[in-house]
């Protein structure tokens, strides 16, 4: 690493994502890191959370140029998908979509989401899909490599039917207790926020994140 | 039946890998007798792009190297697409270099058939396309800047086929000296002369303290009224004046002796042709 190997290596988004449900919506957050090689930080300020419809929004980790060309795809199929039904799409579609790329590809990607938003089936959902191609729905969940550093703060702090409130600030805690410990996570915290009403989008800067220094 | 049927012909575009069996073999043998097989040539490049109040400067360093030598002092890392927007590569030469021409005719073909100037993201969105397809196999590293309908843009696109829209971008061996000049001193909206200036100190940045970059410094200026291509507008690393001479004067080795031998040549044949000059 001294020759700067890492410039031949390539873009990793090396990141924090979360989504989470509560009564009402769903919260979906990630960090801003893109680095190379484990090294450089390629991008401090690149956007993880991608809206791929109205009320429905993808996190992307792993390599990012597989994430990009997968996420871009979906776009385009959901797109489709929902001018033939002639109505919004369901979360549950967003998410199998995602997931045929991620299977069908399995062996030349290696990118992994969280697809989360809302519809007017089953209310607020989240997704998780993985690198190859498994399908979870779960009411909260964290990916990426700085997710191993918060999985006892999720697991210990997380409660089904939490306010808006208090869902934003159990998903900024969680973000920045990751971004402090991994390396290749870190910039700013991009939130978005959906409902039934409307899909939110917010940016907390470096310097107003929450600085944790004891949990009661 | 079987006379209609055709044989399958594999199709003659794109890339031919018919050598890479040779190729292996020359490499096993040159490297048992202790040689290496010449590599693709690097142009090992510091490339930088910032978007200013009324457009978008773009910034190379002129060096490209052939492992530790220099193999060219001036060559041209900024590179014509459309009318108002040029992209910068970094990585390997000859990939860079024919990409962005291969680019370059792809959109003005599009153009002429959607019969508008072209936007800045459809080059961004054939790049990546293209980059990604090739899995990393194709070395470049591209700056994209330009002014279309939208206003001024700035894309770069790496060789795995991500891309990022920013103010500010450096690409090569000398980004990361690049982006310290940037991250101290950008602002958003600065004025031409100011932006210019900075683009430049980034660039030298790269040139002094990266070995793969070096040289001049090349801008190219896009503003909705047109470009500005600055080739050569700063030569940070020109060779000094000597201090001394190190001339011997005549008549410091003394000599000893002097011979003069004629020697005696024979016109052996001469013949004469008429120049036609009507």
């Amino acid at each position: 690493s001294v020759n700067g190997e890492w410039r031949s290596s390539k873009v990793s988004t090396g990141t924090t994502i979360i989504a989470v449900t509560y009564d009402g919506g769903v919260v979906i957050g990630s960090d801003s890191r893109a680095s190379m090689g484990g090294e450089y930080v390629s991008s401090r300020v690149i956007n993880k959370v991608v809206q791929v419809h109205d009320k429905i929004f993808c996190c992307m980790a792993g390599s990012l140029a597989d994430a990009q060309a997968v996420t871009n795809a979906v776009i385009h199929q959901l797109s489709f998908h929902s001018m033939q039904m002639g109505e919004p799409p369901l979360v549950q579609s967003a998410a199998s979509i995602m997931r045929s790329f991620c299977y069908n590809h399995r062996d030349e990607l290696s990118a992994g989401f969280i697809v989360a938003g809302w519809d007017s089936k089953r209310g607020p959902q989240v997704f998780q899909v993985s690198l190859g191609g498994m399908v979870l729905e779960q009411e909260f969940t964290i990916a990426g490599s700085g997710s191993t550093y918060i999985y006892g703060y999720v697991d210990a702090k997380f409660k089904p039917g939490m306010t808006r409130e208090e869902c934003l600030t159990f998903t900024t805690n969680a973000l920045s207790l990751a971004m402090d410990r991994d390396n290749v996570s870190g910039g700013v915290v991009h939130l978005a926020i959906v409902t039934e009403k409307e899909a939110e989008k917010q940016l907390i800067p470096g310097n107003k994140l929450p600085v944790i220094q004891s949990l009661e | 039946m079987l006379n209609t049927s055709r044989k399958w012909q594999s199709p003659s575009g794109g890339f031919s890998f018919e050598n890479t069996r040779r190729n292996a073999v020359l490499e096993t043998s040159l490297s048992e007798k202790g040689y290496s097989a010449p590599k693709a040539r690097k142009t090992g490049t510091t490339i930088a792009g910032i978007i200013f109040k009324d457009g978008v400067i773009l910034g190379a360093d002129t060096r490209a190297t052939d492992d530790m030598v220099v193999a060219d002092k001036n060559c041209m890392k900024i590179h014509y697409i459309a009318p108002k927007i040029y992209c910068c590569g970094a990585g390997v030469a000859a990939d860079a270099e024919v990409t962005t021409q291969m680019m370059s005719s792809n959109v003005e073909l599009h153009s002429l058939s959607t019969g508008r100037p072209p936007l800045v993201v459809t080059v961004t969105r054939q790049l990546k396309q293209m980059l990604f397809r090739y899995q990393g196999h194709i070395g470049s590293s591209l700056i994209v800047g330009g002014v279309d309908v939208n206003g001024p843009q700035l894309y770069s696109i790496y060789p795995h086929g991500s891309y990022d829209k920013l103010p500010f971008l450096t690409m090569g061996s000398g980004a990361a000296a690049a982006v310290s000049v940037f991250e101290d001193r950008y602002k958003p909206n600065m004025e031409l002369e100011e932006g210019k200036q900075l683009m430049r100190d980034a660039i030298v940045a790269g040139i002094f303290c990266d070995l793969g970059s070096g040289s001049n410094v090349d801008l190219c200026v896009i503003t909705e009224k047109g470009v500005d291509y600055l080739r050569g507008y700063d030569q940070p690393a020109q060779k000094g004046q000597k201090e001394g001479t190190y001339r011997y004067k005549p008549g410091t080795t003394a000599v000893l002796t002097e011979t003069v031998t004629p020697l005696t040549l024979d016109l052996v044949q001469e013949s004469v042709q008429v120049m036609d000059t009507e």
